[in-house]
């Protein structure tokens, strides 16, 4: 049972790393992308603006403070 | 073009693992022996190529939108982990990656370290090079089985890695020093680069969008990428000069 909690820390912190609110906005923007073309949108321009909205914001969070 | 891309982003991101692992090897060997340390090399080879040929055609399995939404996601979420990293480091809100101070701690940790033999081998340097070899190595054989598979091609991936391990293995045995003058901390911004850009482009299409000009605005998509990561360490430099 260690064995496999360590193995699922292991891949946790390779794919989400130290910010999972990073993680989690990519999910959101990736089902969001799907829901508009089900819709009937060529929604291909919302993930790059995803990824500026979460890297700003990632950012953002690691250097408040500094 | 893609084929290109494909081959230079896995031989980066290969090449940077590649020396991050040579430098725990040569720690392992130079201070508890060659043959433990490369016992452990070999172990771990065999444990990351049982994983490739296990998890490799079984991907090939699974149909290709299904398989870019996933890898597209997964991708995205750990290129941004890399990317992040890389323009913290590039403006000066993080340590550059040393990898001489990384091959200084290792060898002083182990030079501190009892002895236990077990099969012949001191343990301790085994385990080491194992660990190291098998978690650098982890992270290729994610990054060759996802850019191959998205791209239906592993073989191209597994190239671009291979050339990497060769070129590393040989500078390597000839240096028999950590490579320290490797521009690390660039190739690393250039895989958080190459793969927040292949994040971006397969997840919105395993999403169900289409690209304009499909597979011609990869570079278009590269470019965005690129600059947004100059902005990006651009402002958070001014803003680290503003407050200083």
């Amino acid at each position: 049972m260690r064995r496999v909690r360590a193995f699922g820390r292991f891949w946790w912190n390779f794919v989400v790393g130290d910010d999972p609110r990073a993680a989690a906005g990519i999910v959101i923007a990736i089902g969001l992308t799907a829901a508009l073309v089900a819709g009937g949108l060529d929604a291909w321009w919302l993930m790059p603006v995803a990824v500026v909205c979460v890297l700003a914001l990632s950012l953002h969070r690691e250097t408040r403070g500094a | 073009m893609t084929a290109a891309f494909l081959v230079a982003s896995a031989f980066l991101a290969s090449a940077v693992e590649f020396v991050e692992a040579l430098t725990i090897v040569l720690a392992a060997g130079i201070t508890r022996g060659w043959r433990s340390s490369l016992a452990g090399l070999a172990a771990a080879t065999v444990a990351l190529a049982a994983i490739v040929a296990v998890l490799g055609p079984a991907l090939t399995l699974i149909p290709i939108s299904a398989l870019r939404l996933v890898v597209g996601g997964l991708l995205l979420a750990f290129g941004l982990q890399w990317l992040r990293k890389a323009i913290l480091r590039a403006s000066g809100y993080k340590p550059l990656h040393d990898e001489e101070a990384i091959f200084a701690q290792e060898t002083a940790e182990a030079r501190a370290a009892g002895r236990e033999e077990r099969a012949g081998l001191d343990w301790y340097g085994f385990t080491l090079s194992f660990k190291g070899v098998l978690l650098e190595g982890l992270e290729v054989a994610f990054i060759v089985l996802t850019f191959g598979s998205a791209q239906g091609s592993i073989a191209l991936a597994a190239l671009g890695a291979g050339i990497a391990l060769a070129l590393v293995a040989i500078v390597g045995v000839l240096v028999r020093a950590p490579l320290a003058r490797v521009p690390e901390n660039t190739m690393k911004f250039a895989v958080g680069v190459m793969l927040t850009t292949f994040g971006i482009f397969w997840s919105t299409e395993g999403a169900g969008a289409h690209w304009p000009g499909d597979d011609a605005s990869l570079p278009v998509v590269l470019g965005f990428v690129v600059a947004l990561s100059f902005a990006s360490v651009a402002t958070l430099r001014r803003r680290r000069l503003a407050f200083a």
